[in-house]
């Protein structure tokens, strides 16, 4: 607990990006640290993914205040956010990709865009982040010609290309395969630690998942939004039981 | 008049004016983006810039050339008609500018383009933003509006200029083929001597703007229809449609203003 706060939320009412005018989940109140790594859990529904798209700055608290980097997020939401807006990483669930563009394309785009440099300018430091992230023989595809699995960590390599100090990730094991989701737990943690394609400089990562289970050895902090109450509940180091997955679990051994 | 027609009308109207309202503000904002970031990220966006205007240009003179044949052909074969009854074979120049340079090559051009590349627009940004690459991204810090409708409207308002300008090059090239072949008594020299004094500076000008304008809004309307407002999928033909009609209009519209100017000038 002794880093700086980076990110405060105040009694903030998040939306609902699917549902205009709802609240996906209220009084939320949050420090987090520099170099933390926070574990947001909760059913399907409970609003992970609203609260991680309103800490990337993607979305307006509904009330409260959100502080991120000492500006208060209520207020700044155009330009003026950018220098701000650049110190946090977003990776969505579904990696959102330009389908125009190759992987290096993608990969690359955050970093000539915001250094306005050429295209082979750029490359070295794209192909270093395909590299770290397993995506080499890739680098000249389109994002359609990949699978799930693959173009997630595309966006993740998109997403370090500004060298992000604050790195957020929907639901990153989403509907992936035991091998993908090991890579994804070993290599966040590596990025939590400190991973030498960031010279060496630890992250704060905040991620939302289904499932507490995977991260429990990963030395994150955990909190709970719940479904009914609209609550959010903060559990400390120890990762509350996934009680919301097992009747999923048995719906689907079921079926 | 029965209170359902009125019902129906009064929605329309009210549409039409919050459609007017939303691409003028849509507009306003690309101005704004425009000025504000001039010289920001020139290496990504300049780029954008020559692959638009390749893709609202470049790439369509071959289907430009043959439909200015073509369009030299249909008014040549109309008016050499007329004009040959009244031995008055010396207005055709001036026929041909008339119709050609101050009517149908600009508005022709923006209409072939709109259905082209404007079209495309449409389909392109109305799928990447029910996708959800906009918000991807604003994550990144890139502004959409910079990134995917400034390069549309510079590349596609340069576009329609330059086939305009060869549209009416083959226009009136073929306009001479086409006499020569009806046997019209008229030189090579006599032709183009009749062409220069039908010109005025004020065509080049009225031609330039127009031509930019059109541009602009075919590019600015399919850009605010692919992206200003939520859009499934399944939503994206009807804005495609939306798109080519209200640019239509507003094109006509725009050209019926220049012709007002012209006459007022």
């Amino acid at each position: 607990m002794s880093g700086e706060p980076i990110i405060e939320l105040r009694a903030v009412a998040v939306p609902s990006r699917r549902e205009g005018g709802c609240i996906s989940s209220e009084d939320v109140n949050w420090t987090v640290r520099e170099k933390e790594f926070w574990v947001v859990g909760g059913p399907q529904g409970s609003g992970k993914s609203d609260l991680m798209f309103l800490l990337a700055g993607l979305n307006r608290p509904a009330s409260g205040a959100y502080t991120l980097f000492g500006q208060d997020m209520t207020q700044h939401f155009g330009d003026e956010f950018l220098p701000c807006r650049l110190r946090v990483g977003m990776v969505f669930d579904d990696a959102r990709l330009l389908n125009q563009l190759t992987i290096a394309e993608n990969v690359a785009l955050p970093a000539r865009y915001h250094n306005d440099l050429h295209a082979d300018e750029a490359e070295t430091w794209a192909g270093a982040l395909l590299k770290a992230t397993g995506l080499g023989e890739f680098a000249g595809q389109t994002p359609g010609t990949l699978a799930r699995n693959w173009r997630r960590r595309v966006a993740l390599a998109r997403a370090l290309a500004v060298r992000p100090e604050v790195l957020i990730l929907e639901n990153p094991l989403r509907g992936l395969d035991a091998r993908h989701a090991a890579w994804w737990i070993d290599f966040v943690s590596q990025l939590w630690r400190g991973h030498e394609l960031l010279r060496g400089e630890a992250m704060t990562v905040i991620l939302s998942t289904d499932e507490f289970q995977p991260w429990r050895a990963a030395g994150a902090q955990f909190a709970t939004l719940e479904l009914d109450s609209r609550k959010f509940v903060l559990a400390g180091e120890h990762a509350p039981e996934d009680e919301w997955s097992l009747p999923q679990a048995a719906d689907e051994e079921g079926t | 008049m029965p209170p359902s027609f009125a019902r129906f009308i009064g929605r329309k109207i009210i549409r039409g004016f919050l459609t007017v309202h939303g691409l003028g503000a849509f507009a306003l904002i690309t101005a704004g983006v425009m000025l504000r970031k001039f010289g920001v990220a020139r290496h990504v966006i300049h780029p954008l810039i020559r692959a638009h205007l390749a893709r609202s240009g470049l790439r369509m003179l071959p289907m430009m050339l043959f439909i200015s044949f073509a369009l030299g052909l249909v008014v040549i074969g109309q008016t050499v008609v007329l004009l040959q009854k009244f031995g008055a074979t010396e207005f055709l120049g001036g026929a041909m500018i008339a119709v050609v340079v101050r009517e149908l090559g600009p508005l022709l051009t923006a209409f072939i383009v709109l259905s082209r590349t404007g079209t495309a627009n449409v389909i392109e940004l109305g799928t990447a933003r029910a996708l959800g690459e906009i918000e991807a991204l604003e994550a990144l810090g890139i502004d959409p509006i910079h990134y995917y409708v400034v390069p549309r409207v510079i590349g596609m308002a340069l576009g329609i200029f330059s086939l305009t300008i060869y549209l009416i090059i083959g226009a009136l090239g073929s306009g001479y083929l086409w006499a020569f072949l009806q046997d019209v008594p008229l030189r090579p020299g006599d032709y183009f001597a009749q062409l220069a004094e039908a010109l005025t500076a004020l065509d080049f000008i009225i031609l330039a703007l127009k031509t930019l304008f059109f541009g602009a809004i075919i590019a600015t309307v399919t850009c605010y229809h692919g992206l200003a407002q939520p859009l499934r999928l399944e939503e994206v033909s009807s804005a495609t449609v939306r798109a080519v009609a209200q640019s239509m209009v507003l094109c006509v519209l725009l050209d019926a203003l220049f012709i007002v100017l012209y006459l007022l000038a």
